[in-house]
């Protein structure tokens, strides 16, 4: 009795979580443009997709930001976190709290101020701002996700492997590194995620050459969002839903997660 | 592993050289920035190929966002299309090039009655691209009545199904239109009065609301509310589904006027080539085109002539083609200047009371 009570309370939770989602899929079929009815089921919506610049153009820049601040923000976000870990303790609380301003703070205040430096810099505003930009809000939420790991870690196990003859970098590489992969991993997520998402800093920081689907799809709140819209988020869902489930189905056959 | 960390790492920096270099070209490229879905693509990948100028298409959602990304700076934008109120704050800031009209001759199919309007009286800086008019939508099963007046929002048998919108110039404009008053009033009497009916409406309405209003009367949740001919028009061309039931009113006393039209900011880099973009856009077949897609009212009277012969319903639609005494006695909203805080003050104590 408790457990199918627990069953349709689990069930109601992800009911509630992917209702939603479930809905944009089913209007993506929808040969009617209104959010209220239900015209016949349609794949034009599907070929207009493809054919619509404006929505590549914006894909295309948001994968190519996405996957290059999440690199190198996994990068900076991971060394990072590792020179904070060995800091005393003032300088580590120091540093953490400065990394925590770009969290805390609301994304308009980043957005506006990043682009008053770069304006200021003399940097023209465009596809490298943009990039830097969100390097700048996704390092913080890296060095977030590795540091509880770096706790976590024998610290001796370093120690003892330059004992033996290792060099730093060695050490770095094969002993500290493969241990906080996992908060490696989550922590570049969070980045991509964050990116991808993003509307508030790409706006201000995009310039005239770039944009973002985020700012994209804003922009069609007048007139109401476009319904090859609705198609490209079931394409982007179900992306991601396929490769979850390819890295979950490696991870049960016993392997371990790599990079 | 340690190859694949490698490999990405060099696509990495390969990926964003290419595309930093991909910026240097010797083409002229024009940056537009302009609403989203508020042209016929097809036209722009045509101007490219008559002109050999490249444009650079990007879009924006309020007039409130393009403002602050012009004001911000740091960027050169070529053609932006302002909403009148947004024009004539940046006439006021000296934010706009003065636009050389005989480089754009296709101004004269321009209707003259949108010529030298409120908020650009010598019409030196803005060529009108599309305009209309804010009305009552209204559900025709729900709604007995004939929709001619602003008086039908106070009426008492639609209690709680009728809808005013949340913005402040449009309600009390409303409310001042139906005393008789301007809706550019800065006469503190009228203003009262014009509180006073918002307050006294209060009762009858279900709500202050902003886009949904278009889809709640579609759905059947209220029988009439305050939108722009632009909501009704979007339902019009909706081609699969049939919206018959919803009908759209302007009333005779008179309403409010927008203009949605084209400028060229200060930080243009390529004024002449913008005025050609400008030029071609009237283009009397351009218009026609661009009209027919978008589906709002044109001010260029060629289009419309065309228009006429090919869909001549469409002008029986007081949305598209409001009577031409209702438009003389419709204003432009003009910049209050120091009344703007009065008038947020009194909203504000309509929204409390």
């Amino acid at each position: 009795m408790k457990k199918t009570a627990k069953r349709i309370y689990m069930g109601l939770v992800f009911l509630f979580l992917y209702a939603p989602i479930i809905l944009l899929i089913v209007y993506s079929f929808n040969s009617s443009k209104s959010r209220g009815q239900w015209g016949g089921f349609t794949l034009k919506w599907y070929a207009e997709l493809l054919q619509d610049r404006q929505i590549k153009e914006a894909l295309y820049f948001t994968i190519l930001i996405a996957v290059l601040a999440t690199i190198i923000s996994t990068i900076f976000g991971t060394l990072a976190a590792i020179g904070i870990h060995n800091m005393k303790r003032f300088p580590r609380s120091l540093s953490l709290n400065i990394n925590n301003l770009p969290v805390l703070n609301p994304d308009i205040v980043t957005g506006v101020a990043l682009m008053t430096l770069f304006i200021t810099a003399n940097l023209q505003l465009g596809f490298a701002s943009m990039l830097i930009a969100h390097i700048v809000f996704c390092t913080p939420y890296v060095i977030l996700a590795v540091l509880p790991k770096l706790r976590q870690l024998n610290r001796h196990l370093a120690e003892a492997a330059m004992d033996l003859g290792a060099k730093p970098s060695y050490a770095l590489r094969k002993v500290i590194i493969p241990q906080i992969t996992p908060g490696i991993v989550s922590g570049a997520l969070i980045a991509f995620t964050l990116s991808i998402d993003d509307f508030v800093i790409s706006f201000f920081t995009a310039g005239t050459q770039v944009t973002n689907l985020s700012i994209l799809i804003y922009s069609m709140a007048k007139r109401g969002v476009k319904p090859s819209i609705n198609a490209l988020s079931t394409i982007m869902f179900l992306t991601v839903l396929v490769l979850l489930l390819l890295i979950n189905k490696k991870s049960d056959k016993g392997e371990e997660l790599l990079l | 592993m340690k190859k694949i960390v490698i490999v990405v790492i060099l696509a990495s920096v390969i990926l964003t050289t290419a595309v930093a270099m991909a910026g240097c070209s010797d083409r002229v490229v024009l940056n537009v920035f302009n609403w989203g879905e508020y042209i016929d693509e097809s036209l722009i990948d045509r101007f490219e190929d008559e002109t050999g100028i490249k444009v650079n298409y990007k879009t924006y959602d309020t007039n409130e966002t393009l403002l602050a990304k012009l004001e911000a700076g740091g960027v050169s934008y070529d053609v932006v299309f302002p909403s009148d109120y947004a024009i004539s704050e940046m006439i006021k800031s000296d934010m706009l090039l003065p636009i050389d009209f005989s480089n754009v001759p296709n101004f004269r199919y321009i209707d003259e009655r949108f010529k030298n309007r409120e908020y650009d009286p010598e019409n030196m800086y803005s060529v009108p691209y599309f305009w209309g008019t804010i009305g009552i939508l209204y559900n025709r099963n729900m709604v007995d009545d004939p929709v001619d007046s602003w008086n039908i929002l106070w009426n008492e048998k639609y209690k709680g199904k009728i809808l005013m919108k949340k913005d402040v110039r449009d309600s009390m404009g409303i409310a001042l239109k139906v005393l008789g008053y301007s809706m550019n009033s800065t006469n503190d009497a009228e203003l009262q009065e014009a509180k006073e009916l918002l307050v006294r409406q209060k009762d009858l309405i279900n709500g202050y609301y902003g886009d949904e209003i278009k889809d709640m009367i579609a759905n059947g949740d209220a029988a009439m509310g305050v939108t722009y001919s632009g909501d009704f028009m979007d339902l019009y061309w909706d081609e699969s589904t049939d919206f018959s039931y919803i009908g759209y009113g302007v009333p005779k006393e008179g309403t409010n006027l927008w203009f949605d039209a084209m400028v060229i900011p200060k930080g243009s880099k390529h004024k002449a080539e913008a005025e050609m973009f400008i030029n071609f856009m009237l283009d009397p077949e351009i218009a026609f085109q661009n009209s027919n897609e978008v589906g709002y009212t044109s001010p260029n009277t060629e289009a419309l002539q065309r228009m006429r012969e090919e869909s001549p319903e469409v002008f029986e639609l007081p949305a598209y083609w409001p009577d031409d005494s209702i438009v003389q006695l419709s204003e432009v909203y003009i910049d209050l200047g120091e009344y703007k805080t009065i008038y947020n003050q009194i909203w504000m104590e309509v929204r409390i009371e």
